[in-house]
């Protein structure tokens, strides 16, 4: 097992009765990095965090932190500490006495734990707070302490449980850049769980993306958003135009796709083997959709015709919602960059071409859809 | 707790009126009896324990009598008495505590949530029959030829019977018996409401589970504990059944004294000093435990 792993992860099982929460999970969690497990509620990321903690026995598998293996180990044998989802903030004990909490165990000197205290409390703002209850905090303030309690400690991996789901939208984008921000100017290892994809393009470095126990896929957050590895990953990061295709001919790094609507597309191929008349599908981002009133086919630009189903104004950008002949429902963004008069070129009911950069386009095989 | 401090809530609470009926129920069967209770405890006692009437009040208040009732139970013999009481109950209170607590934490943290009820129910069932009859139980169990001891018989584990019954351990049995479910139900009230993220948290910080214990769940508990205390301390200092039935003449307890000078020494006026002084120093310690908690700001009882 490398050293410039922080977390190894092998094989790493957990079930609840028959349910596996998670199910033979691998991963290699670097040195340093930001890294989040992204999915639905349900989806096993928040066991698979509690597995990293201690607060859960794996059925199967190991985890090694730093180069030991700590599979059985119980929590406060750990090098890891844990921002709990609802800050687990000791009720009865002042907001220095919290963040000294586990001090003594870590073999602080009793007079200098007021220093790292200190130290602490100010890394997350928060001097002059010390002699406050948890009750007497707003929610930020209270996050802040959990973050200040682990930090504390000095932990070689900090486990953050969604620890931003608490606070309002405004407060919560604030915060996820200083939290990106003291992750980069400590060099701890973040493991963070959330269910909000934006929050974690936001602040990662790699994104696993979890479903039903497992891995979908893991890459860097701009890859994840990009090129998504499957149907499953592409939904849940918004990427929801599906074009339902079959393969005509791939050959001289060209795909070249006969589209269930009509019409023929080239994508350019990314390696992958494809046999003739395999049906796949692939995606574009809304974003990179673009309507136009010609078809440009000619000059290779795959366009698909489409009625227009609506429109929807959101102030930066406008949401057309399409419609194919195959009755395939796309949604397309567009940027409102032009004036005002002339954004609603196109009117509701009417006829557009779909177009799209090639390169754009990410071919996800059909899986087969788990029931 | 600030809301209760403010002297204008105090005015426009429409809900003053609707404590009324709270106020009575006290008044009539609280406030009053105590007061009766308070005003014999200065009288003497007459012939065939009527209450003597009293000529001169001026003398009879110079001359200490008034105080005569309170001065007598300082004697030895109810000092002895009432130190007998006082220990008993603290050890009952101790050793309910100390068997109560895992109980309790059993069932509120570590049995699954659908058992949680069913738990609670075999720890309170009994104590739907008579007071009386599980005291008597008690005494078929311990007494010499009862089963405990023909059982250690037969089995050949002791030559003669242990004498169990009539002294201060079949007492304490009888009292633990009796006052354990009310240790046990507060306990339950407070450790259920425990967040058990935070002893997750403990462990994270580094506590072993004995320093979490000490350092999150006692203190987070403590008022449990001390409503456990206070309604099993209270009734143990005041019991009179238990003691008579198990606890043979030489375990006399304060309930006892009471009972007998008001069914058979007939001296009414005694009795009621006696019994008024048990219910001050019991005042005494709700009043403290009421201070504690509205420092704290948590109160389950009061």
């Amino acid at each position: 097992m490398g050293s410039d792993h922080s977390v190894e992860i092998r094989g790493l099982t957990k079930r609840f009765g028959d349910v596996a929460a998670v199910d033979a999970v691998s991963m290699d969690i670097r040195r340093g990095e930001f890294f989040s497990l992204l999915g639905p509620s349900g989806c096993g990321k928040t066991t698979l965090l509690r597995m990293i903690g201690g607060f859960e026995l794996p059925s199967e598998g190991r985890i090694a932190i730093d180069g030991a293996d700590v599979t059985l180990r119980p929590p406060y044998e750990r090098p890891v500490n844990m921002v709990f989802q609802h800050y687990a903030l000791f009720p009865h004990l002042s907001v220095e006495a919290n963040v000294a909490f586990g001090l003594r165990y870590k073999g602080v000197d009793r007079a200098r734990q007021p220093e790292v205290v200190r130290e602490a409390l100010a890394l997350v703002q928060l001097s002059g707070f010390e002699k406050r209850l948890p009750h007497q905090l707003s929610g930020g303030q209270r996050q802040r302490v959990a973050l200040a309690r682990a930090l504390a400690l000095k932990p070689s991996v900090l486990l953050l449980d969604e620890p931003l789901g608490a606070l309002d939208q405004k407060l919560r984008k604030e915060v996820q850049v200083q939290l990106k921000h003291l992750q980069r100017e400590l060099g701890i290892t973040f493991i963070f769980v959330t269910h909000d994809q934006e929050e974690a393009l936001t602040m990662s470095d790699r994104i696993a993306v979890m479903n039903r126990g497992r891995v979908e896929q893991m890459d860097e957050a701009a890859r994840v958003f990009e090129r998504p590895a499957t149907e499953f990953v592409a939904h849940f990061m918004g990427a929801a135009n599906f074009f339902s295709a079959r393969v005509r001919e791939a050959a001289g790094g060209t795909l070249s796709l006969a589209l269930a609507a009509g019409g023929e597309v080239r994508l350019p191929l990314n390696g992958t083997r494809y046999r003739p008349d395999e049906s796949v599908r692939f995606v574009v981002r809304p974003e990179k959709l673009d309507l136009r009133a010609r078809d440009l086919s000619a000059h290779g630009v795959p366009s698909v015709a489409v009625t227009i189903e609506d429109r929807v104004y959101q102030g930066i950008s406008t949401m057309w919602i399409v419609r194919d002949s195959a009755d395939e429902r796309f949604v397309v963004y567009e940027q409102n960059e032009k004036p005002f008069e002339e954004a609603s070129r196109f009117a509701v009911g009417g006829r557009a071409f779909l177009c799209w950069n090639p390169s754009h386009a990410v071919v996800i095989r059909p899986e087969a859809e788990p029931s | 707790m600030s809301r209760a401090r403010d002297p204008r809530s105090r005015i426009r609470n429409p809900a003053y009126p609707l404590v009324l009926p709270t106020w009575l129920v006290l008044g009539v069967f609280f406030l009053l009896p105590l007061t009766i209770l308070f005003v014999i405890s200065f009288a003497q006692r007459g012939t065939y324990g009527s209450l003597r009437p009293i000529e001169d009040f001026g003398h009879y208040v110079t001359s200490g009598k008034i105080l005569a009732n309170y001065a007598r139970s300082l004697h030895p013999i109810y000092l002895q008495i009432f130190w007998r009481s006082l220990w008993m109950a603290v050890v009952t209170t101790v050793l309910c505590l100390a068997l109560s607590y895992p109980v309790a934490y059993y069932i509120a943290v570590v049995a699954p949530p659908r058992r949680r009820n069913f738990l609670l129910g075999l720890a309170v069932v009994p104590f739907w029959t008579s007071f009386l009859i599980r005291t008597y139980a008690w005494m078929f169990l311990l007494r010499t030829e009862g089963l405990i001891n023909r059982t250690l018989l037969s089995a050949g584990l002791v030559s003669h019977p242990l004498e169990l019954l009539y002294n201060n351990f079949a007492v304490l049995i009888g009292l633990l018996y009796g006052e354990i479910p009310f240790m046990i139900l507060p306990l339950f009230a407070s450790l259920e409401k425990l967040d058990l993220s935070l002893l997750e948290a403990s462990a994270d910080l580094g506590a072993s589970r004995a320093s979490t214990f000490l350092r999150v769940t006692v203190p987070l508990t403590m008022p449990g504990i001390v409503a456990g205390i206070i309604l099993v301390f209270v009734p143990s200092l005041g019991q009179f059944i238990v003691s008579d039935l198990l606890g043979g003449a030489r375990t006399i307890l304060a309930g006892n004294l009471i009972q007998n000078q008001f069914a058979v020494a007939r001296n009414k006026p005694f009795g009621s000093a006696v019994a008024f002084e048990l219910t001050a120093a019991v005042l005494a310690l709700l009043f403290v435990y009421t201070i504690y908690t509205r420092k704290k700001g948590q109160d389950v009882l009061l």
